[in-house]
């Protein structure tokens, strides 16, 4: 079951105290819903639906440190698209990437499917509750900085196990870089996403290891 | 439908012809093969989510969903063959997984799809050891109470909200193990059709919260009779225990209400206990004293004596009866009165053709307009039945314009006005266009624009302006009338009207009478009444009317007597007795007949069978039940100068949906939900993408 999904049992999380009172979208979401909404035909602008949840999500990111969407701002978004509001909160919460309830300023998601779990994301898990000082999924650290959920196959299996935080993706994770990951994190630090070994994207560890025979491959070039 | 190709399809081994575009579910319930379903539902959209319908059909790999499974030229279907059987067993136990087992304390019981499918289609025995899953209940208002662990999501509810009541109130929130169906936040729903939740729902998910733990189905004596409370002629069934009525449920008549119904209808009878006449009484010395019967027609008779007919009056209440209406205008002819009025809202309704005072197009004729204006009417609250087959039609991209309140329709709707003003310039707007365009147009009229000075020449403008369009023809008659009181109609149709000299409502009131007959009659304010005119208040509550009379005769409710109704597209249909009245109370006719001995010529009917022959001579429309009038040419125009029209905007008929008429104002169920409303404020504005 997503941590999405938990919030719904409780029975006040609706009525959760962060609700804002209220939701305006600022310059920079404006300048990128003009841009979403070009995309569908005027009598289609519902189809906007899951991108400005995106754009809510972020600019809540932006403004109050928690990447999250409250509901008046679900009520904007129907306003702005000819919604009941009910059908934005319907895809709202349908989508485990939309969070429901106030995160941690950073969002750890450690994949913990097959490949990702073979490859060791116990010990991410462990390298998280350690340095994030978070007690499991779902949790989020007395100094609001994390947030740690669990999530299902992020796709990029060849690089497991990976920790994904906010957008971005960190892979070849072991416990001891994770940990220092979130430290540089909690530091203020963004370290560059992708392979912490230094891989490139997901080619073989250490360099290419077969088609050497390939010019390009051998010159080191190609991508 | 001749243009529909018709396709062969064999379900089980039996050659039929559909049309094609059908599903497999309705080739084979043509066939007369039994398909069970839950989510599957006639007048809603298809989900294809529950999974109970399933069948084999030729060549395919598996077993498919009948319900969403279009059929083509050459199919073979099957619905009864092991891998069937085998499916659906599948299918029952997986929806019994989170199903808990409550029936014995559930209202459902009895009357409940999943209850009489698992024993149809399930295993005998539950194999399943694990934890079910339970659901927080929800608060959907004073009327609806759901038991969300029962709830097997076939969003049966979700669509019905969003596609017929046009309220989308209510959605599928969360996914997987934590799907709940809910509203936005807790809130009552708002919508006028909401009852009919209980009845869509195949569970016991969504029941009625005034039904709560009330009755078992097979306790119940049902009835079927007519709903009055708004001039729809709803068909309903009346299930009664003893003395009480327990519930009300709509009953399937295409042509008038499908299978819905307005939710005053459906839950304002607990009225029928709550200040209710039931025996008759007298004022003596200023106060009204309980009487006999003798002694209440006596009083009647030494005021009667002596007074000249046009000293005399009778006004009839919306929600009488045919047959008592008639009873009193020939008891009044028989006084020498001619002073009779049945419009107690001082509407200007022309009574001298029936096309007048008609919704001419009919129920069933709303599915065919292709333009629909609306001049000083609430639909969705004067009928609401009706707003949901105008609503069709505004979905299907019918253009729409009112004139008058703003209301929220549930559909979008062109505002044109405020007033009668706006119907001068129609014609060279847009929307005049879209009207001239029109080969159906609708014009809907409402009590709202006629129950004002300049009434007579709206109803007159209406109908120039229908004219105009050439919309009223032998083929189609656009001009409506909608009616708010389910015995509106019928005291039109026996001409409960001022007569020759008569005086209309307005001048019997301020002492233009010396006695005067309020037959049900509430919706008239009574301090307008002379101080000194006599008033006999015949009817079942004690509502304002009957504080002011100094002679009440406890008369019988539409749930407690057989009468005659005739709905606003002037269909005849026929009430029945569901529960005897209280105490002392009588069928109303019967006490007009009674009061007749008193009064000096006796009415010349003894029986139900001589008033009904009396009313086919009054009105031969009577000896035709339920039949809609036809559209024929209309000669001549109603009375009423169609250039004299004022400037005051329209007023709306009902503001207080639930508190609208005399069942409303004595029903707790009917103020809980006002209180609710109220407190809750505008509800959701309606979505055009919807």
């Amino acid at each position: 079951m997503t941590e999405a999904a938990v919030d719904h049992l409780d029975p006040n999380w609706r009525n959760s105290q962060a609700e804002p009172d209220s939701f305006e979208f600022d310059a920079e979401s404006e300048a990128q819903i003009a841009k979403i909404l070009a995309r569908y035909p005027a009598e289609k602008k519902a189809s906007g639906v899951i991108p400005l949840l995106y754009v809510v999500q972020k600019q809540m990111g932006r403004q109050t440190g928690s990447a999250w969407v409250p509901r008046v701002a679900m009520d904007k978004v129907g306003e702005r698209l000819g919604m009941a509001p009910i059908r934005v909160f319907e895809v709202a919460t349908f989508y485990f990437m939309f969070n429901t309830r106030p995160i941690g300023r950073f969002h750890l998601q450690v994949c913990g499917t097959t490949p990702c779990m073979l490859r060791g994301s116990d010990d991410v898990l462990r390298a998280c509750k350690d340095a994030g000082k978070l007690k499991g999924y779902g949790d989020t650290s007395e100094d609001g900085a994390f947030t740690l959920t669990e999530v299902e196959c992020l796709g990029a299996c060849v690089n497991a196990p990976i920790l994904q935080v906010d957008d971005d993706y960190y892979e070849d994770l072991d416990y001891d870089r994770t940990v220092q990951l979130i430290e540089a994190l909690r530091r203020g630090e963004r370290p560059k996403p992708g392979s912490t070994i230094g891989r490139q994207t997901s080619a073989p560890e250490g360099g290419p290891l077969t088609l050497l025979d390939v010019p390009l491959a051998r010159e080191g070039g190609g991508n | 439908m001749s243009d529909v190709k018709l396709i062969k399809v064999t379900v089980d081994g039996q050659e039929i012809e559909v049309p094609l575009g059908a599903t497999a579910l309705q080739a084979a319930e043509l066939a007369g093969a039994e398909i069970p379903r839950f989510c599957y539902h006639e007048r809603l959209s298809i989900a294809g989510n529950c999974r109970m319908c399933l069948v084999e059909v030729e060549k395919a790999p598996k077993p498919v969903a009948s319900c969403a499974f279009p059929v083509m030229d050459g199919m073979k279907i099957i619905t009864d063959s092991p891998t069937v059987r085998n499916a659906r067993r599948g299918v029952m136990e997986f929806l019994l997984i989170n199903h808990p087992l409550d029936c014995p304390i559930c209202d459902q019981g009895g009357e409940c799809d999943l209850q009489d499918q698992a024993v149809a289609y399930g295993h005998d025995a539950s194999r399943y050891r694990e934890h079910k899953r339970s659901v927080t209940d929800k608060y959907f208002g004073p009327l609806i109470k759901p038991i969300m662990t029962r709830c097997i999501q076939c969003t049966r509810c979700v669509r019905f909200s969003t596609e017929v009541a046009g309220t989308p109130e209510l959605g599928a929130v969360s996914r997987g193990e934590a799907l709940e169906i809910t509203t936005y936040v807790e809130k009552a729903l708002s919508s006028e059709l909401s009852g009919n939740l209980i009845d869509i729902c195949p569970v016991g998910a969504l029941t009625s919260r005034p039904y709560a733990y009330m009755s078992r189905p097979w306790e119940l004596s049902k009835v079927d009779s007519i709903d009055v409370l708004d001039a729809t002629g709803t068909n309903i069934r009346v299930d009664s225990r003893g003395p009480d009525v327990l519930r009300i449920l709509p009953r399937v008549h295409e042509e008038v209400n499908e299978e819905w119904m307005a939710d005053r209808g459906r839950f304002s009878f607990d009225a029928l206990k709550h200040r209710r006449l039931d025996r008759p009484w007298v004022k003596r010395d200023g106060k009204l004293r309980p009487a006999s019967w003798p002694e209440a027609f006596e009083a009647i008779a030494a005021r009667l004596k002596g007074l000249p007919g046009d000293r005399i009056g009778a006004v009839a209440g919306g929600l009488a009866d045919a047959e008592s209406v008639l009873a009193l205008k020939d008891l009044m002819a028989g006084l020498g009165s001619q002073n009779l009025d049945c419009r107690e809202d001082g509407a200007a309704l022309d009574g001298s053709n029936r096309a007048f005072y008609l919704f001419n197009s009919t129920i069933a004729g709303i599915d065919q307009a292709d333009a629909v204006l609306i001049i000083g009417s609430n639909p969705r609250v004067e009928a609401p039945v009706l707003n949901a087959r105008i609503r069709k039609r505004a979905m299907a991209r019918v253009p729409v314009g009112v004139i008058g309140p703003r209301p929220d329709l549930t559909y979008p709707a062109q505002h044109l006005g405020d007033g009668p003003d706006a119907l001068r310039g129609l014609m060279d707007g847009a929307f005049g266009e879209a009207l001239r365009k029109a080969k159906r147009p609708l014009i809907l009229l409402g009590r709202g624009a006629l129950r004002r000075p300049d009434g007579a020449a709206i109803l007159a403008a209406a109908w120039k302006l229908a004219q105009s369009l050439n919309a009223i023809t032998g083929e189609w008659n656009g001009f409506n009338l909608l009616h708010n009181a389910g015995g509106q109609v019928a005291a039109l149709d026996i001409g409960f009207l001022p007569g020759q000299g008569g005086k209309h409502l307005g001048a019997m009131l301020g002492g233009g009478v010396d006695a005067l007959w309020l037959l049900g009659a509430d919706e008239l304010d009574p301090a307008l009444i002379g101080a000194e005119t006599f008033v006999i208040y015949q009817g079942h509550h004690g509502d304002r009317a009957a504080a002011r009379a100094d002679v009440i005769l406890p008369g019988a409710s539409y749930l407690e007597k057989d009468g005659l109704y005739v709905s606003t597209e002037g269909r005849v249909q026929r009430g029945r007795r569901a529960v005897f009245p209280p105490g002392e109370a009588r069928e109303d006719w019967r006490i007009l007949r009674a009061a007749s001995d008193y009064l000096g010529g006796a009415l010349p009917y003894d029986d139900h069978a001589a008033i009904r022959q009396r009313l086919i001579e009054v009105n031969p429309v009577f000896a035709h039940p339920d039949e809609a009038p036809v559209p024929a040419p209309v000669p001549g125009a109603p009375a009423g100068d169609a250039g004299a029209l004022g400037s005051e905007p329209f007023a709306p008929a009902i503001t207080n949906y639930y508190q609208a008429d005399i069942f409303g104002r004595a029903s707790d169920v009917m103020a809980e939900c006002a209180r609710a409303h109220a407190a809750q404020g505008a509800p959701t504005p309606a979505m055009a993408a919807e």
